[in-house]
């Protein structure tokens, strides 16, 4: 039973309606912009990885034929591809961009941070990252998270608000009402901001073959030797893996996601193009972070509580 | 889906994106909802489910909990409750969907706002029992104020009531009653059973007596966009964009979305507030030079005159350019934990402008359940939608809300750490302006 309680007709959408990426790639411009518009001193997270890659592509296109008026900021765990890391080289050098970066090893080698005994860095990246948001003064940080990686995710603001301590607090968040961002803040404090919000792997995926975007060459199909940990395969490198109980071997891999490379695990896949990739990711059982990220096992709230602490 | 074809995949990229907010008292079955559909719409992937499996059976529950889905959020696992908004993805080959699940909880009224507010479809849900309720009716009127397109009804539970024709035929007609008298333009009812799987994705066995769509059948063919043409266009300028360069000596843009109508090469323009205008020399829609553009594309236009022009200008066609006022007079939603009072001063955000305001009047404060207006109520708190009238530094162009969703639309903001106070949407409040009665006593309280 349909009531039609007005002269609303069941009309098919209209020649005005965009398309899904039209209509992310217009609000994501949307967010930059805004961002360029408010703050003193904006950032923009750049890893390397395929999100952060799509962030550079928007805020490329939102300011041509101006350069952007944005820095970059590379958290180095110091267990990185080193497919990445050229490719971050290379994107740096061809725009004539800015890129600081903030070093996990230097806070290791200090005697600041203690390396975990698993190796694992990913959760050691939060305190080089908000020393380094202090030190420079940086009152906006783009971040290529989106809502849909994790369900702590999920809850988060586009602009997100962090206190002196980069802390999140889930439970104190502004409300976000139609696209009128609020990025207010006190001296200190600094608004973490995600254009990438309402972006799903697989949009971010059909973006990257629409707009024809290279990535790391990792991202694609390729023979690797690797040994499995905790049910991922896991590239051998110099932070400590295969332990004398793991064994290599070469398979045909590729990466969803990059990280540090102790706990970001490649899948099995003979995808080599994008087309092959996409028909994977939509036919996969398996999120992004599921398939690939060991420290979001650790616990239910794994995310959430390193959120809090000002992980991105 | 493990045999994807290539014309599948380009089906997948030429889909419309619909945003929706679900709304629904605490025990009505919401999460129920969300995750039948995220199941049944193949969107809950076998980790997540495992998880939720895994999370269930520590808890000491037989069954998955599928409402830890959706639960992000320590504190609301712990208490078993939704507090905040959760942005939800899923698609089918026909439509991509961002779900707005907001909390059924009184207190979160201003959740519900905060959800409908870029939602061009909510679906209210109602307990088939209990029928149209004042949280119902609470829904109702949120979404009608916040004037989001379409509203479905969707009547969960019905396998306790023997899938009655009747029961559900009863709350259709009194919803459907309510929330056309307050201007909802289209409303469609829809009889459910969110735990057996009754209408949602499939349809139903049970209801032979029903011949409309399924929840999601619905979702995939509801129209996403209006007719444009009849829109005022405004585009706020966000960013001045000016290169600078050997190659670009003298390119100076308005960078922007255009908030609504469209806008073509060659218009007559003119800026708010300085009233001076121009002509459309060129638009730019990201790179690529295009005759015509419009909402919610992000654009840079280029004019013919070189005119001063900053962010926080409002460019409208030369013919259609709104008044420009300093004296506010709107419907707010206060979010924000400590009150909004008369003879306060914030700052209103309107589009890319933020100016000084003060708060002159606070005329009435609406009360959901029976939409009764409580005059002069002095202050409002959190949760409490009212009237206000606001008297601002710098004239703007404000549209009503009724006209433009976007730039009818403002928040208030405290000045002294940047709290977000209150949501407002300028001009009447309800499509259907109705004498509505004015609450003698208490019973406003809510």
């Amino acid at each position: 039973m349909t009531t039609v309680a007005s002269n609303v007709s069941e009309e098919t959408d209209s020649p005005y309606a965009l398309t899904h990426l039209d209509a992310l790639e217009s609000e994501a411009v949307h967010i930059f912009r805004e961002v360029a518009g408010e703050f003193e001193r904006p950032v923009i997270l750049f890893s390397g990885g395929k999100d952060s890659i799509v962030m550079l592509h928007l805020a490329l296109k939102a300011f041509a034929p101006a350069a952007i008026p944005f820095s970059l900021l590379h958290v180095d765990t110091g267990h990185n591809f080193s497919e990445v890391i050229d490719y971050r080289d290379r994107v740096v050098a061809e725009h004539g961009l800015r890129l600081h970066v903030a070093s996990v090893q230097d806070y290791i080698d200090r005697g600041v941070l203690k390396e975990r005994p698993d190796g694992v860095r990913n959760p050691l990246q939060t305190v080089p990252l908000t020393e380094k948001i202090q030190q420079e003064k940086f009152d906006a940080v783009f971040g290529g998270g989106r809502r849909d990686e994790e369900k702590a995710r999920a809850k988060e603001r586009v602009f997100s608000l962090r206190d002196e301590f980069s802390q999140w607090d889930p439970r104190r968040q502004r409300p976000e009402l139609w696209q009128l961002y609020n990025g207010r803040h006190a001296p200190g404090e600094h608004v973490r901001v995600f254009p990438l919000s309402n972006w799903t792997e697989l949009d971010v995926w059909q973006y990257i073959a629409r707009e024809n975007i290279e990535l790391p060459q990792i991202y694609y199909a390729h023979e690797r030797p690797v040994f499995k940990r905790s049910g991922m395969w896991l590239t051998a490198g110099e932070w400590g893996g295969p332990k004398d109980d793991e064994t290599v071997e070469t398979r045909l891999v590729r990466y969803r996601t990059v990280g540090d490379m102790s706990c970001t695990g490649a899948v099995d896949s003979d995808a080599t193009t994008i087309e092959k990739v996409i028909a994977e990711i939509a036919a996969s059982r398996l999120t992004e972070r599921g398939a690939t990220r060991a420290d979001d096992k650790l616990s239910e709230a794994a995310m959430e509580d390193r959120k809090r602490e000002g992980y991105f | 889906m493990s045999t994807t074809t290539a014309e599948e995949l380009a089906g997948l990229s030429a889909t419309t994106l619909l945003r929706f907010a679900t709304a629904g008292s605490v025990d009505d079955g919401k999460s129920t909802l969300v995750g039948r559909l995220l199941h049944d719409s193949k969107s809950v992937l076998a980790d997540q489910l495992e998880a939720v499996e895994h999370a269930s059976r520590s808890r000491g529950a037989a069954e998955p909990d599928l409402a830890l889905l959706t639960d992000g959020l320590r504190a609301e696992r712990e208490q078993g409750i939704t507090i905040d908004v959760a942005y939800r993805y899923f698609a089918t080959p026909r439509r991509r969907f961002i779900l707005a699940d907001t909390p059924g909880h009184v207190q979160y009224t201003r959740n519900m706002v905060t959800g409908a507010s870029t939602a061009d479809l909510a679906v209210v849900l109602v307990d088939a029992r209990n029928g149209v309720i004042e949280q119902t009716r609470r829904h109702a009127a949120v979404a009608a104020l916040l004037r989001v397109p379409h509203v479905v009804l969707a009547v969960n539970k019905m396998d306790l009531v023997d899938y009655e024709e009747s029961v559900f035929a009863k709350i259709a007609e009194e919803f459907t009653a309510y929330a056309s008298d307050l201007g909802v333009p289209e409303i469609t009812a829809i009889p459910i059973s969110a735990l057996a799987g009754d209408n949602v994705v499939e349809p139903s066995a049970n209801m032979d007596w029903y011949g409309g769509p399924t929840v999601l059948e619905h979702l995939e063919t509801v129209p996403v966009s209006h007719d444009l043409t009849s829109c005022h266009a405004r585009l706020p300028v966000q960013y001045v964009i000016r290169p600078q360069t050997a190659e670009h000596p003298d390119y100076r843009g308005y960078a922007g979305q255009i908030a609504a109508g469209t806008f073509r090469v060659g218009e007559s323009v003119t800026v708010l507030p300085s009233g001076r205008t121009s002509k459309i020399a060129g638009i730019d829609l990201l790179g690529k030079a295009v005759d015509v553009a419009w909402t919610p594309q992000s654009v840079t236009l280029l004019l013919e005159d070189d005119i001063d022009i900053s962010r926080g200008d409002l460019i409208v066609p030369s013919h259609d350019a709104p008044a420009t006022s300093q004296d506010v007079e709107a419907t707010v939603c206060h979010v924000a934990d400590t009150p909004l009072t008369v003879g306060q001063r914030v700052l209103l955000k309107h589009t890319t402008r933020t100016v000084k305001a003060i708060v002159k009047e606070i005329p009435s404060r609406l009360t959901l359940d029976d939409l009764s207006q409580h005059p002069e109520p002095g202050q409002l708190v959190a949760n409490d939608i009212g009237r206000v009238k606001v008297r601002i530094a710098e004239p703007i162009a404000l549209d009503s809300y009724a006209a433009s969703r976007r730039t009818g639309s403002f928040l208030l903001i405290d000045p002294s750490d940047g709290t977000t106070l209150a949501a407002g949407m300028a001009g009447e409040a309800f499509a259907a302006e109705k004498e509505l009665p004015v609450a003698d006593d208490e019973g406003w309280d809510f």
